[in-house]
């Protein structure tokens, strides 16, 4: 069934030749008479104030990746707490869950203690 | 619509559970001490992995596949944890006064290391493709923060970030490997990729092959076979020591292991195949591990460069693919587990005899060692002679046995070239009792500290391994070839 798949290459010919089209047409056609005001970086409308490069803090980082720990076992959680109805041996089920977050608590424990949640 | 949980047979993996719930309770007791009593963290660690280790006693006839067919206890498994529980033993007795001495933060330091362990203890039991990419990535995390856990030096932190990159553009062509034998078999169990060869036989897809292949770079980056060795020299030498003596010993353990079910279970149909491959790994392996060696000063090096070394001869045993094989790479393993963590052991010690932060690490600060320390001295002459393979210690067995089983096997040249690659080893190992015995310490002062008793015994405990089943191997073998029968199931 290769020839199923026509239409998928007519698609992206036609996608990858309007957008070299529209890139390459302005720049071809289009009349180019720069300015200093023109070429400035645009912000928003306002003048630029300082380089872009600056300090910032990433004690974000912490909560990021602790948000991400926890966002993904809750979703294994999820499926769980919707076939939980229908689980054969019913306690099985409660006590792998169970083991599942118990260890997740004594993640958080460990966190909350090192102060990992503390914002300096 | 009922979905039924297959019984959960707990029993068959205790030994790995009890290891985590040490690491955890070990995690959780060690926040609520005090800074200057975290040192004692040790002893309950040391407890949990004892405690496993009876476990393993209890369990030991026992062929039960566990946890929906995914982990598989049999006498393979049961043998192999033995030995990682003996490295982690040891690495804990080691870590006592050093964990404390160079600042590494303990109460994590101890809970990873005992992650660490249940990750090689479940690969070892791993019979399915997604629970082993599992247990080593557990047991390589693990490993990736205990590297760089002395945040005093930078070079803990540069091997870490090493270990860390390199290790995952291994897993990944270990998982892509998986991914292509799946999409052939379209099961992940090993036992159904063996079914599926069966019935192909050498007309096996091209899939098949790839993903072997693949599978082979991922294994090979962890055990530190040639072409995939060059971490290994800089991250021995930047982790903490006796995390390097227990990786050195655990990591390759651990990943023996999974070679091991990968090719002589899942890939038995394609033997006539990696059985060249693994040859010449074997054969590279040795030779550069060996050549590179000699040219060490740093005795963190040199040893790193002896365990890419020793992987060979291992090697050599999985290529011969017969229970003599078999048989070879277990006893080797069991006793490479004490000579290397052993040796690693005293450069601990040396380091706390001399003043510099690492001192120990060099080949000069060993000079004049029988004179002040006669009994450190003779444990690690010990330790060389095994690991040179000087009869009639340990070492000489192990590899004794190795190389018949290449011989049985009819790969005579790779026998030779593993002889020919101990001679040139006894010049790097026996130039450090040369250096101990012979030369007078020069400039430093000794620092006339007391080793710490717990290790003292580590490294008694060692060097009295391969003394003593180097005498009398039988008792080791006999275990050793009832595992083996099983596993061949004859």
């Amino acid at each position: 069934m290769p020839e199923d798949y026509g239409p998928i290459v007519i698609l992206a010919v036609v996608a990858v030749g309007l957008s070299a089209i529209a890139i390459a047409a302005p720049a071809l056609f289009g009349p180019k008479r720069p300015t200093e005001t023109k070429l400035a970086p645009y912000e928003s409308g306002k003048l630029p104030i300082g380089p872009a490069r600056r300090r910032f803090s990433v004690q974000y980082y912490l909560y990021a990746t602790l948000f991400l720990l926890f966002d993904v076992a809750f979703l294994l959680l999820f499926p769980w707490a919707v076939v939980f109805r229908d689980l054969a041996p019913k306690m099985t089920g409660l006590l792998i869950a169970g083991i599942f977050a118990l260890t997740l608590v004594a993640g958080l424990v460990y966190v909350w203690k090192r102060g990992g949640l503390e914002w300096e | 619509m009922e979905i039924s949980i297959a019984p959960l047979n707990l029993l068959a993996i205790a030994p790995q559970i009890v290891v985590s719930v040490t690491a955890l309770v070990v995690l959780l007791v060690g926040l609520f001490l005090p800074e200057e009593h975290r040192g004692r963290i040790a002893w309950p660690s040391l407890a949990g992995v004892l405690i496993a280790a009876g476990l393993l006693y209890y369990l030991w006839d026992r062929n039960d596949l566990t946890l929906s067919a995914m982990l598989r206890t049999d006498g393979y498994s049961l043998f192999l944890n033995l030995i990682i529980l003996i490295a982690a033993a040891l690495a804990i007795l080691f870590s006592v006064d050093y964990a404390g001495r160079v600042r590494l933060p303990r109460t994590e330091y101890y809970s990873l290391l005992l992650l660490s362990t249940t990750g090689m203890m479940l690969m070892t039991a791993a019979v399915n493709l997604i629970t082993l990419f599992l247990a080593l990535e557990m047991l390589s995390i693990a490993l990736y923060v205990l590297v760089g856990l002395n945040r005093a030096e930078q070079r803990s932190g540069e091997a870490a970030i090493k270990y860390l990159v390199l290790g995952a553009f291994s897993s990944g062509f270990l998982l892509y490997g998986m991914a292509l034998v799946y999409g052939q078999v379209g099961s992940m169990a090993l036992d159904d990729v063996r079914v599926h060869l069966l019935s192909t036989g050498s007309q096996s897809p091209v899939l098949l092959w790839l993903g072997l292949g693949l599978m082979l770079i991922g294994f090979g980056f962890k055990v530190a076979l040639v072409p995939f060795h060059m971490w290994t020299p800089d991250v021995y030498q930047g982790a903490p020591t006796s995390v390097t003596a227990f990786m050195s010993a655990g990591t390759k353990v651990a990943g023996f292991a999974a070679l091991g079910r990968v090719t002589l279970v899942a890939f038995s149909g394609l033997q006539n195949v990696w059985i060249w491959v693994l040859a010449v790994l074997a054969a590279l392996t040795m030779t550069i591990g060996n050549l590179a060696a000699l040219r060490q000063t740093n005795l963190k090096r040199m040893l790193a460069y002896s365990s890419i070394a020793h992987a060979g001869y291992v090697l050599v045993g999985l290529t011969a693919a017969n229970r003599t094989g078999l048989d070879a790479v277990f006893f080797y393993l069991f006793i490479y587990a004490f000579m290397n963590t052993g040796a690693f052991a005293v450069l601990i010690a040396a380091h706390r005899l001399g003043s510099s932060p690492v001192a120990g690490e060099n080949l000069d600060d060993l000079a004049g060692l029988a004179e002040h320390r006669p009994w450190l001295a003779a444990a690690m002459a010990l330790l060389m002679f095994s690991l040179t393979g000087v009869p009639p210690l340990a070492g000489f067995l192990g590899k004794l046995y190795l190389f018949s089983a290449a011989v049985e096997a009819g790969l005579i040249w790779l026998a030779i070239l593993g002889v020919l690659n101990s001679v040139v080893s006894a010049y790097y190992y026996l130039r450090v009792v040369v250096t101990m015995y012979m030369r007078d310490k020069k400039g430093a002062e000794v620092v006339p500290a007391p080793l710490c008793p717990a290790l003292q015994l580590g490294i008694a405990v060692a060097a009295i391994a391969t003394v003593f089943w180097g005498l009398w191997p039988a008792s080791i073998l006999n275990l050793v070839t009832i595992t083996t029968r099983s596993f061949f199931g004859g």
